[in-house]
């Protein structure tokens, strides 16, 4: 690599093919205590040679080494990023400066409570919005993604039902639900029964009807669903499962439809997880760190995570003596550093402007929506809440798959939509714009979606050879999976 | 709001197109019975300046200067400032997980970096794009372990630290898998090898330990991994202090190794986000958790990067998938290969070499001021002290009144070690901190 090619981002090097002996990126503060010697202290038996194949490069060439690969990514900041479900809205940059002032970045979680109140405080505030904002009871900010809160939330109703004398064998997920819902249940060790989705696009309480009985301990249930639409039969739902003395788990992925607009706790859910990397605008950081608080209604809050904030005479205090407890699912109290931003985010917006955020993101879902209705097939035609699915089926026609426009869509300046999900629908195009996003930014991505439209009849190949404009063209994927390389190796050079 | 970037006007307009009279004919599909009781009680919008003020009157009521000798799991490192001025760019901060390779190779790239300098420094052939932290890379170690052994028992170092094996339990318990604990060696304070002989029993698919472990103890790698694997166990080998990997010999005897990067660039912060790494032999990939990157070519036969071997993972496999883990730690990670990328080969060796020095300074300074070390066993930057003049929570007491943080009260996890405090020294301990520290162990002052 470091040849020369016509394009204003050039190749860049990998730091191991930049290294050379002897450069070096760091200084650390002269010695004020006498060397130990490695060999005398641990023996020669336990101490390494060098890290073979470590880099050795200078500051400037890390500084320029990462920039430049920075500008090979499409962002948040660059522009519209319409991933349906992942609620991919603008991160404020006073969450960053905030979660790194001093006294909260470098914070030890083990120093003593008296000096760390105002960190306590923190999280019971969050605690408290999110209770008011899902209409639960008592919510952990222990689980550090969605995937994770899932588990959480699962590990609760088995202890809840065990508790009752039997955790039970199987958990509903309807098949529109993310592939998160049933590999969470499988390590719960649950079995997972599907439930197939009616021709609206929702839960057949009728369907379900049959299947729910003695062993069910749960449905997990996202609502909005993954088509977009709001489940209406919830209520129905709920008083089903609480029948046959089952539980209610909500997948809050889509809560960005509902924060200040309606209460899962006031539709029958028992437990859920929310997303502070969606919902709560904390930055995905090209996969993460997320957070994935837990919210319970009453009767599951026993069962919560150790250690509890107990509010004493003498301030606040971690209480881990709750013998019912789950016991910990992360050392010490989850991603803190995510609530702090989370936080500064609902200050920013207060009570009345979450409802807003809420109105414009289901509003400009609507209004994408309304822009491609006839330029793409509109599988399911129940009002759209905070995003909107079409399928391919039009473009299938002329052999152009949903993967395909996608990867036209880059071209046009855009990251694409989820491509190929929810399950259920043939050919998926699944489109959530978030309330971030301008009118005449939208009015663009409808352009450019209407543009592909069109030249899948006329010129078909022009899509399906894109991207045409980026740096790197389309990328081998099966390549990639026949023969992994994961590390870098001298030989293993293309 | 500042943060909607639309006009009143352009409100109006949008909602014409769609032909709604009014914003809350949008929510007419949720029937008015489950439509919220009543508003959200959060007080209203607030300006950036008073959010910073709010956070700052928070950051006063907690710990600000004040010199920090706790360790246990969350160190106290440098960060160089150039890991910040890459981790706030927003093409990384504010970019999603890199499905669409073509215009994710920045952060995929970095991800392959990450992925072979982790190899590189724990001694396995591949490791993945991160966990969410050490504690939960570790029950995702014991049931990749679980899968590629076709057993179920896991013995679990009681070094290991208290609250990853917590967590492991509460993974563990629900799945009814049955876990032991192996003693440690009241002396040395390593792994009591006879007990872990005579607990490997045919149903063991892994022995978990730690090292350095919670002690600050370096455990003997090799011998551990003998025995687990005469009796067709794996090893797993886990560990908390990164910095550790600089000179301490790799443990390439492991079959998986799972870690807490923290250590690498990303302050404690009163416990997360961190980020985890999982590693381990080239024929257990397939087993692996987790999101992995792959070095392939795009259409005109140039080196590219994606994700790879997806059908391992939940959105693909769904109820078969070897973890159920989405979202990482990218930020995190990406914060340690810039950090690993400024210290080079040269700097991890000096920054463990500083922290060795240090640590050993300071026990050799509490001892002469009024402790015993509790344990013979060779210590990394982390050691067990027993304060002989006065009782640990005194020491303690007596330190916060010289903006001292001491070291960490054992009683609270190990009722056996009451008295004793788990003391931390790194590159940022200064000499007159570590001396301020170790007069609050001497008997009170004459008058």
């Amino acid at each position: 690599m470091g040849r020369i090619r016509q394009h204003q981002t050039q190749d860049e090097a990998l730091l191991f093919e930049r290294s050379s002996p002897g450069k070096i990126g760091y200084q650390l503060p002269r010695m004020d205590v006498p060397e130990t010697d490695p060999l005398e202290a641990l023996g020669a038996k336990l101490v390494r040679n060098d890290v073979a194949g470590f880099p050795e490069v200078s500051e400037v060439e890390v500084i320029r080494h990462f920039t430049r690969l920075s500008t090979w990514n499409y962002a948040i900041d660059l522009g519209l990023y319409p991933l349906g479900s992942c609620t991919m809205k603008y991160n404020p940059r006073l969450n960053e400066a905030v979660a790194r002032i001093e006294g909260i970045i470098d914070a030890h979680p083990y120093q003593p409570e008296c000096l760390a109140q105002g960190l306590l405080r923190i999280q019971r505030t969050l605690e408290m919005y999110l209770a008011d904002i899902t209409g639960m009871d008592a919510v952990t900010l222990q689980p550090a993604a969605g995937a994770h809160g899932e588990l959480t939330g699962l590990l609760l109703i088995r202890a809840y039902l065990e508790s009752r004398g039997n955790a039970r064998r199987t958990v509903l997920i309807p098949d529109s639900a993310h592939g998160t819902n049933p590999a969470t249940a499988a390590i719960a060790g649950y079995e997972v029964r599907e439930i197939t989705s009616n021709r609206r696009g929702m839960i057949d309480v009728e369907a379900m009807r049959a299947m729910v009985d003695g062993s069910v301990a749960a449905l997990m249930v996202t609502n909005p669903n993954t088509v977009g639409i709001f489940e209406q039969d919830i209520a129905q739902v709920a008083g089903l499962l609480h029948e046959h003395g089952a539980q209610l788990y909500m997948d809050g992925a889509n809560m960005n439809a509902l924060v200040g607009v309606a209460r899962p706790g006031e539709f029958g859910v028992d437990v859920m997880h929310l997303n502070l990397h969606k919902t709560f605008s904390t930055p995905h950081g090209g996969g993460g760190p997320g957070a994935g608080p837990v919210a319970v209604r009453r009767h599951l809050e026993p069962f919560l995570p150790v250690p509890r904030i107990q509010s004493t005479s003498e301030g606040l205090r971690f209480d881990s003596n709750r013998p019912s407890s789950i016991g910990r699912v992360r050392a010490f109290y989850g991603n803190f550093g995510v609530l702090v931003r989370a936080l500064a985010y609902i200050l920013a917006h207060g009570g009345d402007g979450l409802r807003n955020a809420t109105v414009d993101a289901v509003l400009n879902a609507n209004y994408v929506r309304k822009g491609l209705e006839g330029h793409f097939d509109l599988p399911y035609d129940a009002p759209s809440m905070h995003e909107c699915i079409f399928s391919d089926a039009l473009q299938a026609k002329h052999g152009v798959k949903t993967g395909e426009i996608a990867k036209r869509l880059i071209d046009y300046g855009f990251h694409p939509y989820t491509v190929s999900f929810p399950l259920i629908v043939r050919g998926a195009l699944m489109i959530e714009p978030t309330e971030t996003e301008s009118k005449r930014e939208l009015d663009e991505f409808v352009e450019a979606m209407q543009a592909i439209a069109s030249e899948v009849k006329a010129d078909r190949d022009l899509v399906r050879k894109a991207p045409v404009t980026t740096r790197t063209s389309r990328v081998d994927e099966t390549r990639a999976a026949r023969r992994p390389t994961v590390i870098w190796n001298d030989d293993g050079r293309n | 709001m500042r943060y909607l970037p639309k006009s009143p006007a352009e409100r109006a307009e949008m909602l014409a197109t769609l032909g709604l009279d009014s914003i809350e004919d949008l929510f007419a599909s949720i029937p008015e019975p489950l439509r919220q009781g009543s508003s959200l009680a959060i007080p209203a919008g607030q300006s950036e300046y008073e959010i910073r003020e709010y956070f700052e009157a928070r950051a006063r009521e907690s710990g600000r200067g004040y010199a920090c000798f706790l360790g246990a799991g969350a160190y106290n490192h440098y960060r160089p400032v150039v890991v910040d001025s890459i981790a706030t760019r927003g093409e990384f901060l504010t970019a999603y997980t890199p499905y669409q390779a073509e215009i994710s190779q920045g952060v995929l790239t970095t991800i392959f970096e990450f992925q072979t300098m982790v190899a590189q420094l724990t001694g396995m052939d591949v490791a993945n794009a991160s966990m969410y932290d050490g504690s939960t890379a570790v029950p995702e170690a014991g049931m990749m372990a679980v899968r590629i052994t076709r057993r179920e028992r896991l013995l679990v170092s009681r070094a290991l630290h208290p609250e990853y094996r917590q967590v492991l339990d509460t993974y563990y318990q629900r799945q009814e898998l049955p876990a032991d604990t192996v003693a440690f060696d009241p002396e040395t304070g390593q792994l009591d090898l006879a007990d872990l002989e005579a607990k490997l029993a045919p149903d063991v698919a892994a022995v978990i330990l730690q090292t350095p472990n919670f002690f600050g103890i370096v455990e003997d790698v090799r011998e551990a991994a003998e025995l687990a694997h005469r009796n067709g166990a794996l090893l797993v080998v886990v560990f908390s202090e990164a910095a550790s990997l600089g000179l301490l010999a790799p443990p390439s005897e492991a079959d998986i190794v799972a870690g807490e990067l923290q250590s690498f660039a990303h302050p404690p912060s009163f416990g997360g986000p961190y980020v985890g790494i999982l590693a381990t032999k080239q024929r257990y990939i397939r087993q692996m958790p987790g999101r992995l990157v792959g070095q392939t070519l795009d259409s005109h036969g140039r080196r590219a990067f994606c994700l790879t071997l997806a059908t391992r993972e939940q959105h693909i496999r769904r109820a078969k998938a070897t973890s159920n883990i989405c979202t990482n730690q990218a930020l995190v990670a990406l914060m340690a290969t810039v950090y690993m990328a400024l210290m080079g080969k040269r700097g991890l060796r000096e920054l463990a070499e500083q922290n060795l020095s240090k640590a050993h300074f300071l026990a050799s300074a509490l001892q002469a001021s009024g402790a015993e070390l509790r344990f013979s066993g060779p210590f990394f930057n982390e050691f067990v002290a027993r304060p002989t003049r006065r009782s640990a929570n005194e020491v303690n007491e007596l330190a916060l009144r010289s903006n001292v943080i001491g070291g960490l009260e054992l009683v609270r996890f190990f009722p056996e070690l009451e008295g004793t405090l788990l003391v931390c020294a790194t590159e940022t301990s200064t000499r007159e901190a570590m001396e301020r520290y170790a007069t609050c162990f001497r008997r009170k002052p004459d008058g």
